[in-house]
């Protein structure tokens, strides 16, 4: 499904992702885990056509991303690390404008935005403006959104950040539901390590933008000796604090000031 | 189609539902026609060009097509901010495609406004010369405000944030309306304001709203056109290679 093989990315003189390799087998919950400013956003950055790579081999659903990026695109979905939906349009209009752009044919995107929105629960509330929705609905919505055009693969990049754990773990049992009943790939990314525990068929923890660790939750317990994910987490990332890199456009927009592009 | 189609609607129904910003967006173009329009009107008359509302209405037309465009161009940097433009990015659908319905979109909303703001001077009392131009009238209205939709996209691809939104209103939009023609003839001005204002793509736009709707032209009509239409395409090529080359 997504095949990885020693992925470098740069940005002038500080590397992002050092040789990075991973595979995502079809059907498969993987959690992608790191502390903040590892490489995890770039990563999906990458595999998602939004950057490319300064080198190393990707492929997604057997097309390159940098190559076939309309064909990439039209088989994943993806739900960002911040917000991403218009509030001043209902989150009907939302779906609809999503499904418009990814060419979903009238009668087949009617009935997908019933279902999506009726399994998130948010059928009641369609045609309510997104500014009045709360922030747990607002992910709930963009999750329905990403899967509206039958994707084979989802990017969740820390979907649960911010929410409570009833949201939490409603979120997660649906995007088990997905997975479940209709084969979908899942590629997360979370710090709420019982999260990862609990989805996950496999996990990768990445680190100053190199892999340290893969396997299933007890390959890493195993050879890490510890008894949870987290305390395995600590172990290989250490429990040093990282400055927290607000975003990849403000660590580019650092990045091109530094180096005087624009 | 459907991608330029979906993008266009979506800026209309933005526009209709945030009232405050129609209303907020009206009280600037009421100020001038009514406050400088009347206030003006026993000076201009004395100085034997007639009357300064007639003067002015063709002006204010074009400031607010100029405002209201440059503002739908930018509104990128709010869909930046909020988020909204990966979800854009990030389709299956060509950036020119996303490009163009957003630009059709933002001109269209300027056109709505520009068609209030006529509707409000015809109230106070202007009247167009002859209505057999109306269709140039309307084409003016058309290039002037794909013209500025255009810049306004082009200039918010290169920012990133909201400061640079007050910079380029001071220092780019209100220099070009207030040197425009909009509010005072451009016949013997100064050296370099004479050239200035020659050099301003409103100035053109101005002028050709003025020639269609009074019959009074500065230019002539060949040369309005013309530069319209040539600083239109160029600023929607120039717009459209900078939003190709977002990174987000």
């Amino acid at each position: 499904m997504i095949r990885v093989l020693n992925l470098v990315k740069r940005y002038g003189s500080i590397t992002a992702v050092r040789d990075v390799s991973f595979n995502v087998r079809a059907g498969e919950i993987f959690a992608f885990l790191g502390p903040n400013g590892a490489g995890k956003t770039t990563t999906i950055k990458i595999l998602t056509t939004l950057l490319k790579p300064t080198s190393g081999k990707v492929e997604v659903n057997g097309f390159d991303p940098t190559k076939d990026q309309s064909e990439v695109r039209k088989r994943f979905g993806i739900v960002f690390q911040d917000p991403s939906l218009d509030d001043q349009l209902t989150a009907y209009e939302n779906m609809d404008f999503h499904g418009a752009l990814y060419s979903v044919p009238g009668k087949m995107r009617k009935e997908r935005i019933e279902q999506l929105l009726n399994l998130f629960q948010l059928w009641d509330r369609r045609s309510d403006l997104v500014k009045t929705f709360s922030g747990g609905m607002r992910r709930r919505l963009e999750i329905a959104r990403s899967m509206l055009h039958n994707p084979t693969i989802i990017f969740l990049d820390e979907p649960t950040l911010g929410l409570d754990p009833q949201t939490r773990n409603q979120l997660w049992r649906q995007v088990r539901h997905l997975n479940e009943t209709e084969a979908i790939t899942v590629f997360l990314t979370t710090h709420y390590m019982e999260e990862a525990e609990r989805m996950a068929d496999r996990i990768a923890i990445i680190d100053h933008g190199a892999i340290v660790a893969q396997g299933t939750l007890a390959e890493l317990k195993e050879n890490s000796g510890s008894d949870s994910l987290e305390g395995a987490f600590l172990k290989l990332t250490g429990s040093a604090i990282r400055e927290e890199e607000a975003s990849q456009v403000e660590r580019m927009r650092r990045m091109a000031r530094i180096f005087g592009r624009r | 189609m459907t991608t330029i189609y979906i993008l266009w609607i979506r800026q209309l129904k933005r526009y209709v539902r945030s009232r405050a910003r129609i209303v907020a967006s009206l009280g600037q173009p009421l100020l001038f026609l009514l406050g400088l329009g009347f206030g003006m009107e026993p000076v201009f008359r004395k100085a034997g060009q007639g009357s300064y509302i007639q003067f002015l209405a063709p002006g204010i037309l074009g400031m607010t097509l100029l405002f209201t465009s440059v503002f739908s161009g930018m509104e990128l940097i709010w869909d930046r901010q909020f988020g909204f433009l990966k979800e854009t990015l990030v389709a299956p659908v060509p950036r020119l495609l996303i490009m163009i319905g957003r630009t059709l979109g933002g001109a269209t909303v300027a056109i709505i406004q520009g068609v209030i703001v006529i509707s409000i001077c015809l109230i106070a009392g202007f009247r167009p010369a002859t209505l057999v131009l109306l269709p140039l009238t309307l084409l003016f209205m058309t290039l002037i405000s794909l013209m500025f939709t255009a810049m306004g996209t082009a200039i918010a691809a290169r920012l990133t944030d909201f400061q640079g939104f007050q910079l380029i209103i001071n220092l780019l939009v209100m220099p070009m309306f207030f040197l425009s023609g909009a509010l005072f003839p451009l016949r013997g001005l100064p050296g370099p304001l004479t050239f200035i204002t020659s050099i301003n793509p409103l100035s053109f736009g101005v002028d050709g709203l003025r020639y269609s709707l009074t019959g009074i032209t500065h230019f002539g009509l060949a040369t309005d056109l013309c530069a319209l239409i040539a600083l239109t395409a160029g600023l929607l090529v120039l717009g459209s290679y900078l939003f190709a080359r977002i990174e987000l």
